[in-house]
């Protein structure tokens, strides 16, 4: 359903601080794979997911979603197809703003926005049942402002914003990363939840191995702006972390894997 | 006795400026884009005004319509040039502020335009009540009363449009965008296109600000709308420091127009203790840089107590 063929990605080109980012990356997803992405830094897997969403464009090669190209179509267009959550908490939501505020922002996600009234009220009943499911409370703090939430609730609520409309693709771009073990742990299973009960395809990306290993059906493995393992289906079951340092030393040319992936 | 009536007269004034600090609360707290080109178009929507009407003998208030098409005019340039050109905010506002001077000067035909012995919609409405001048009312203090009006009734109408507007699906989007750009183009919404959109409704309201006061004061000046930045800042720093806790956005607004009004007041009464005029820039630049600094100076205050502890 997606597919990435031949992408380049240079930063900064004609500087000093010129980097190649990504170098000829293939990839092609199938209808509810849910697939977890893991590579060291600058391996490029941020740099793929903002390629996908329209954040950056590519230097060249080709990105298509069921059959449609949407190489050069602008952020705000591609919108549409897709439901994002960030590494940052406050990247997901407008703080000044409500919570059904936000949610009705990403109610109205690739429809059409006028002069009607920005929310209505059967709208509402929808959005107290959604929050219910996420079990934090939000139901009954349906006009807080979203800056007065943790970062655990904001990542949950990002997490129901971008399925709020069924998106084609779901990108997690290590939504985790900034939250505490415990509620890392509590918004990865909600995030397994929701793409399970809505079918969808999703692409994570994350720094914890475990995780890469534990959710998803199949498992990417970066460096250097290219994907140099990638495994599904029972293989991807028996891996275990220490295969995946291998993996990753033998690629990189005997140089360790930075101490965060060896410690999460 | 002089320093209440000067009082009353500077709150008749602080209600036309109002309209213009509401502008000001669009672009500088809404969108968070310090726009300096609302200090054209004040002085636009003022020529352009004075012009129709001394020149082109249109209905007073036909010309505010006019006026205040231009004003989104003049923030739609500085929305292109901000969004498209990629040229930084403030930068942007200063070229539209330069290019509104040349172009006012082409629409007046010189630096000023009198508004002397035309009629204005000030003087329409006084005519409405000749009996004033027998009841022994006199005409500067008819006029107070006249501005008052005529000023409440703007802001009303202002203030129940922004609250519409900014409740439906676009206003919603034009909040977010000042709130978290990201997350706006994350829900497939075009930034530059709600950009551009809040500065023509902040522009637009500037240059019907800049009318409503020619039309008050008599004439249309090329400076008028030197500092109008600065004077809508004060207006919003004064009324948001007063109403803290307001949440609701229509007491916000009514906060700011309130902070306008003040604003007039405290110039008239150091202006009536004889604070020299030529200082006034100085004072009213000193009260905002205090007002936006509150935030910091609480928080430095809060890190002291607390390492107190």
């Amino acid at each position: 359903m997606l597919e990435l063929s031949g992408i380049y990605k240079t930063f900064n080109a004609g500087t000093v601080n010129e980097k190649l980012v990504l170098k000829d990356l293939n990839l092609v997803l199938n209808d509810r794979d849910f697939v977890t992405v893991i590579g060291g830094n600058g391996a490029g897997k941020s740099t793929m997911l903002n390629m996908i969403a329209g954040v950056h464009h590519p230097d060249q090669g080709s990105i298509t979603l069921d059959g449609e190209d949407i190489t050069r179509l602008p952020e705000h267009a591609r919108a549409k197809y897709l439901g994002r959550v960030f590494q940052d908490p406050m990247m997901g939501t407008a703080a000044n703003m409500e919570i059904e505020e936000n949610l009705a922002m990403a109610y109205r996600r690739g429809q059409k926005r006028g002069l009607r009234w920005g929310i209505s009220k059967e709208e509402k009943e929808l959005y107290r049942e959604k929050l219910r499911t996420l079990d934090l409370g939000l139901e009954s703090r349906m006009t807080t402002k979203v800056g007065l939430l943790s970062g655990g609730q904001r990542q949950a609520l990002t997490l129901l914003m971008a399925t709020l409309r069924q998106p084609k693709l779901l990108l997690l771009d290590e939504h985790t990363a900034a939250l505490d073990p415990k509620t890392a742990a509590k918004v990865l299973e909600l995030s397994e939840q929701i793409i399970t009960a809505n079918s969808l395809t999703a692409l994570m990306v994350t720094h914890n191995m475990k995780n890469a290993i534990q959710y998803g059906n199949r498992l990417i493995m970066m460096y250097d702006g290219k994907i140099i393992f990638d495994v599904s289906g029972e293989e991807k079951k028996k891996l275990h972390v220490s295969d995946l340092l291998e993996k990753f030393e033998k690629a990189s040319g005997g140089e360790f894997a930075n101490d965060r992936m060896i410690l999460s | 006795m002089n320093i209440v009536m000067a009082m009353f007269g500077a709150s008749a004034q602080g209600l036309l400026w109002a309209v213009l600090a509401l502008g000001v609360f669009l672009t500088f707290r809404i969108l968070d884009f310090a726009d300096m080109s609302c200090e054209g178009s004040f002085a636009l929507g003022g020529s352009i005004s004075a012009v129709l009407m001394v020149h082109h003998n249109w209905n007073p208030f036909l010309t505010l319509l006019v006026s205040i098409m231009a004003g989104m005019a003049a923030g739609c340039l500085t929305g292109v040039l901000h969004t498209k050109l990629k040229i930084p905010a403030i930068l942007s506002g200063i070229l539209t502020m330069f290019v509104l001077y040349s172009i006012n000067l082409r629409i007046m035909g010189q630096a000023m335009t009198s508004l002397l012995g035309q009629s204005t919609i000030i003087s329409i409405v006084k005519g409405l009540f000749p009996s004033a001048k027998e009841m022994g009312m006199r005409d500067s203090t008819l006029q107070s009363w006249v501005n008052m009006g005529v000023g409440i009734l703007f802001i009303v109408i202002v203030i129940a449009f922004l609250y519409w507007f900014f409740g439906t699906e676009i206003g919603c989007c034009i909040r977010a965008t000042g709130n978290n750009e990201a997350m706006v183009r994350a829900q497939g919404v075009n930034t530059d296109k709600t950009k551009i959109f809040g500065l023509m409704i902040s522009n637009g309201l500037i240059a019907l600000s800049g009318a409503l006061v020619t039309q008050s004061q008599g004439f249309a000046d090329i400076n008028m709308g030197v500092g109008a930045i600065v004077i809508g800042l004060a207006s919003i720093v004064i009324g948001e420091v007063l109403f803290s806790k307001v949440k609701n956005f229509a007491k916000k607004l009514t906060a700011i127009v309130i902070g306008a009004i003040i604003y007039r007041i405290i110039i008239a009464v150091v202006l009536q203790l004889g604070l020299n005029t030529d200082d006034l820039k100085l004072l009213t630049a000193v009260v905002v840089a205090l007002a936006l600094s509150v935030p910091v100076l609480k928080k430095k205050k809060g890190i002291v107590r607390r390492e107190g502890n």
